[in-house]
């Protein structure tokens, strides 16, 4: 069973501190949906007042169609992994996995056949009479998962899990990850700082900033088609040009910057006007050196640094203005970069960039 | 630093406690015939143990009534003042380790430690006017109309087990909070939202984790609960008698040391072997209590 989660107006607030400002949405059942923002934008709290450690200030919360108001954590139809993952020290594997059935009051024979069960479900078969603190990394990330799903949830809400592995193990449990939530068919929500994670395992995203979600998407939408200038700059690399839009035309902004006028399209959600302080965004990897093809924006720059990753070419480039520009070459074999410190021109196509309203900008 | 600390435990704790063992095993030539101490006759004897358990040759009873059954309820009311501690200072080491935040929790430690400041004596007879007959809490109850005559809570150990139970209680949460302080919240929390209720997540998540602390905390207040003198003498009724009692009159006004140092380690033997089969039986290892 899986159920839908709506947030209806949820405002959580600790004294003056506003941690969530009006959050609205509806995530499906069956959903994987992850809430991605840096720290202290609110997501974990947000996470706390669906599965009920944390009473929103105003507004509700609903699984299922059912409004959760008064209804304590351990009895809602929700499981919470915790960062930490917070796995009982001084219980065996299936004793830890078991749990939700002990407390239920379940016969040791059943649960003990449960635990195999769901072992078998996160691919750790017969390690049930362990004790956790013998378990590696990602092992222990799978009993906390085995635990969480033995309580049946309809919704399971994941807070940051992956954060502790190292990168290979991250990256082989998003798979993971995503692979039981389908075997097990029930909503996913998650939080995370770490777009690669919330890219590659979600249906939808929620970028969220300051306690405000600034945009539901799936993960092509998020990248390819940003609202606001945090979503734009949050997710992923992004260079950044400020300025003032001199016309909109046919969804294409013109845009006037130190760097020189870029035209550049706009977003249907958040439409510009001329005069409107814009900013556009152009992708590292949509910049290419002027000559290969024509391109419509072009920027005179030196090139100031090299980084050389294998399938791609990092440059940082300097513009006259002083603005820096950081632009993906891939490595096709075919080609040199230019030497460090010599003037090129280059350029991006003005479906490869867009102009969104001015605000405020992830931190680096 | 460890040769240090061994000759401190040997010159302080040892030595003295060998000699009380030699002492305990003489008779008390002191009082018998001062001239024999050190002669022929000062041999090693059971003398001291035999009157603990037998009384004097011609005590008709089968064995030595009054300081074997007072020996057995110090025992058991120091059981039962280790349980009434526990009871009531669990629940503060929880709330000040994991519920009470900054200023509240410093607050409540100060409150707990400050009425320490008056010394034990002092202490003990503000309990006997607490529960004196025209005491506090008579006069409250008698003011309340809930009774007519006042409760004689000295003569029924009222006074006693709450003076000894107060007595002890930093010595129970202290270790328990020290312990509880460093549980996870997360792993409350986690148990919280797999559905257990209160009462399941202190039995399976905090008690277990807690053991040290609350054996260590247990150990304490038994121990001195047992080895208590001045709270039983104030506070004790005219009919109760602690060990203690007896021990102090062997060495005090019996001047006789050697039956003292027997009767001392027995008590100090027993209540360390009670002790070991109780942490056997909770399985809990010596030194997890010095985590």
């Amino acid at each position: 069973m899986s159920a839908d989660v709506q947030l209806d107006n949820v405002w959580v607030q600790f004294g003056d501190f506003v941690a969530v400002r009006d959050a609205n949405l509806t995530i499906q059942g069956g959903e994987f949906f992850s809430f991605l923002g840096p720290s202290g934008c609110g997501k974990t709290t947000l996470l706390r007042a669906i599965s009920g450690f944390q009473e929103p200030s105003q507004g509700r919360v609903l699984i299922g169609g059912q409004n959760m108001a008064g209804i304590g954590p351990n009895h809602r139809p929700t499981a919470l992994i915790f960062q930490n993952l917070a796995l009982f020290p001084l219980m065996s594997v299936w004793e830890n996995i078991s749990f939700a059935l002990e407390v239920k009051g379940v016969d040791k024979a059943s649960r003990r056949k449960k635990a195999d069960e769901l072992l078998e479900l996160v691919a750790l078969p017969g390690q049930g009479d362990k004790m956790v603190n013998e378990l590696s990394g990602g092992q222990k990330q799978r009993v906390a998962v085995a635990r969480a799903l033995c309580a049946e949830p309809e919704v399971l809400l994941l807070d940051e899990p992956l954060s502790a592995l190292d990168l290979k193990l991250r990256q082989h449990m998003r798979t993971e990850l995503r692979a039981i939530q389908q075997r097990a068919g029930i909503t996913f929500i998650y939080i995370t700082h770490d777009q690669g994670e919330a890219l590659t395992m979600s249906d939808r995203v929620a970028v969220m900033r300051e306690g405000v979600i600034d945009q539901i998407s799936d993960g092509t939408t998020v990248y390819d088609h940003p609202e606001t200038a945090f979503v734009a700059s949050f997710v992923g690399e992004n260079n950044s040009f400020s300025g003032s839009v001199k016309t909109v035309e046919d969804g294409i902004a013109t845009v006037e910057t130190p760097c020189g006028v870029f035209r550049a399209r706009t977003s249907t959600v958040a439409p510009l006007k001329a005069g409107d302080k814009a900013i556009v965004f152009v992708r590292p990897e949509a910049i290419d050196f002027l000559g290969s093809t024509d391109r419509e924006n072009v920027v005179e720059v030196t090139l100031t640094q090299q980084e050389f990753e294998g399938h791609f070419w990092h440059l940082v480039l300097h513009a006259d203005s002083g603005a820096k520009i950081r632009m993906s070459v891939m490595n096709d074999g075919k080609r040199d970069t230019p030497e460090l410190g010599s003037r090129v021109s280059v350029g991006f196509p003005i479906l490869s960039a867009i102009a969104l309203v001015s605000g405020e900008l992830a931190a680096d | 630093m460890l040769g240090a600390v061994a000759l401190w435990i040997i010159i302080m704790i040892v030595l003295p406690q060998l000699f009380m063992l030699d002492f305990s095993f003489r008779n008390n030539w002191q009082q018998i015939d001062p001239s024999k101490m050190g002669g022929p006759e000062d041999v090693y004897t059971l003398v001291n143990y035999h009157f603990l358990a037998f009384g004097s040759p011609n005590n008709p009873d089968p064995f030595n009534v009054v300081d074997v059954s007072v020996f057995f309820r110090t025992i058991l009311a120091a059981v039962f003042v280790t349980l009434f501690d526990l009871a009531l200072c669990y629940p503060i080491a929880y709330y000040l380790a994991q519920a009470a935040k900054g200023a509240k929790a410093r607050l409540l430690v100060l409150a707990l430690i400050i009425p320490f400041w008056v010394n034990e004596l002092l202490r003990a007879f503000a309990f006997r006017i607490l529960f004196g007959d025209e005491g506090t809490i008579n006069a409250a109850l008698m003011g309340l109309g809930l009774i007519e005559q006042p409760i004689d809570f000295v003569r029924e150990n009222v006074a006693l087990y709450a003076g000894l139970g107060y007595a002890y209680i930093l010595l129970m949460i202290f270790p328990i909070y020290n312990v509880v302080e460093s549980l996870d919240k997360n792993q409350i929390e986690a148990a919280r939202d797999l559905g257990a209720s209160w009462w399941k997540i202190h039995r399976r998540v905090v008690i277990p984790f807690a053991k040290p602390g609350i054996t260590s905390g247990c150990t304490m207040v038994f121990m001195l609960s047992a080895g208590a003198l001045a709270a039983p003498q104030i506070l004790g009724g005219p009919s109760s008698l602690w060990f203690t009692q007896i021990i102090y009159q062997w060495f005090n006004t019996g001047s006789n040391w050697p039956r003292g140092s027997a009767y001392a380690i027995v008590l100090m033997l027993t209540c360390v072997l009670f002790v070991l089969i109780v942490m056997k039986i909770f399985k809990v290892k010596i030194g997890e209590i010095g985590r």
